[in-house]
């Protein structure tokens, strides 16, 4: 057991955890945060990315242990309660899911990726979410969804 | 995930120090590799030894100059933590070796890259990994926490190497490079190589080929294809080059006649890429 310090979508947790606890596993059961999702089990999918003091990562292949003293963001954090983030809105407006289980970590994966790169073309968005799966196969609209925020987050 | 013992040293000492005092520890660098193999039960480590913290990574390793990835002289130098997304858009490296920052962004996928370290590939040396085939072709040097490696000395075989038990890879030095060039078929679903070819023309290797993703024991020079280069540094010259596939890997991806083919066009393609 160790002591896990972080601060994950604004507000410090401090717990004992068990060492071998995957970081998905503490956001999803200790934190009760279950927005974040796991869809693989072999670090292949990315329904469970989060960003880790500003990056975008699978929370199924990191420790929590790894994480301590980091700032953590997933899907709950990014709007403000009212308003969608503008990733989010983008996802509804496009019909941007479909059984939406990979949504939370394909929101999370697209913010950073917009966040980090300037004009992005379509072929850009679609290597850029490689590490994403959608299981329904709804790429076209994701594209589209994420081409939407990338014109309003970078106006 | 079997029970195990995590700990963070602050330094390489400490590191070699939780190494000894473990029965099987193992060292975390960024654990793309580690983590899932952990979490499939295929391996039970009794400690995992976290790098993270130890001054080899971002852009303040100590131990070289300061920075992650420094300019040095004629060269590059990488720190072993340093991850594939900083290799990828390091200035140093587009600047210096636009080749490794192409190699950088096509392991794998964002978040591999974006935890995924340099010195852990190499220490794991996966036969279908991008980097054993850079190091190799660029004539790079391994230094450890022990002694520098030449990259002829280091990859012995099929995820071996030639770190001790308790050796740590600290940093990667790069030789001034006139040209360099990969280019990889990479397995559509895990991007890993189903062949890769770095093409690389140093100070320190001369004309080397390096190729991953394709030989039993893991990255090999081409001595046929550095030879027809080293003849006529031409399309043609790989084209008559015949490419035995006697010692290549058959797996379900692909079979050795098919990589020898792959082997080919790898060539042709990071010939015609090359800077």
């Amino acid at each position: 057991m160790a002591q896990l310090s972080i601060i994950v979508n604004g507000q410090r947790h401090v717990n004992e955890i068990a060492d071998n606890i995957l970081l998905v596993d503490y956001i999803r059961e200790t934190l009760a945060l279950t927005g974040t999702h796991i869809g693989c089990d072999t670090s292949q999918c990315g329904a469970c990315v989060v960003h880790v003091n500003g990056i975008s990562v699978k929370s199924c292949t990191m420790l929590a242990a790894q994480a301590d003293g980091a700032e953590v963001t997933t899907i709950e954090g990014i709007s403000d309660g009212e308003n969608l983030h503008p990733m989010q809105e983008a996802f509804h407006e496009q019909h941007g899911l479909q059984c939406g289980f990979c949504t939370p970590g394909m929101v999370m994966s697209a913010i950073e990726l917009v966040e980090k790169n300037k004009d992005l073309s379509e072929q850009d968005i679609r290597e850029g979410l490689e590490g994403n799966i959608c299981r329904c196969t709804g790429y076209h609209n994701i594209v589209k969804a994420v081409q939407t925020a990338a014109s309003k987050m970078q106006r | 995930m079997y029970a195990t013992r995590y700990s963070k040293p602050k330094n390489i000492e400490e590191a070699v120090s939780a190494l000894h005092a473990a029965e099987d520890g193992k060292l975390l660098a960024g654990g793309m590799t580690l983590i899932p193999t952990l979490k499939q039960r295929l391996a039970a480590p009794d400690c995992l030894i976290d790098l993270s913290t130890i001054g080899l990574s971002g852009i303040s390793g100590a131990g070289i100059s300061g920075a992650g990835i420094s300019g040095a002289g004629d060269g590059l130098i990488i720190g072993a933590m340093t991850t594939h997304a900083e290799v990828e858009r390091s200035a140093h490296v587009q600047k210096q070796l636009p080749a490794l920052s192409v190699l950088a962004g096509g392991i794998g996928d964002r978040q591999v890259r974006n935890c995924g370290t340099i010195g852990g590939s190499i220490a794991n040396n996966d036969p279908a990994a991008c980097y054993p085939a850079a190091l190799l072709a660029l004539a790079a040097q391994i230094t450890t926490n022990k002694r520098t490696l030449a990259a002829d000395d280091y990859f012995t075989g099929m995820f071996e190497t030639a770190l001790a038990e308790d050796e740590i890879i600290t940093e990667i030095k790069f030789p001034k490079t006139h040209k360099a060039s990969y280019a990889k078929f990479g397995n559509p679903a895990s991007r890993y190589a189903m062949v890769g070819v770095f093409i690389a023309k140093t100070d320190a290797g001369g004309l080397r080929v390096a190729i991953t993703g394709a030989g039993q024991d893991g990255v090999f020079r081409h001595n046929g294809l550095e030879a027809a280069l080293a003849q006529s540094f031409d399309v043609a010259a790989i084209d008559a080059t015949e490419i035995e596939d006697s010692e290549l890997m058959s797996d379900i991806h692909a079979s050795a006649d098919y990589r020898a083919h792959l082997i080919k066009e790898m060539s042709k393609r990071a010939l015609q890429a090359i800077g």
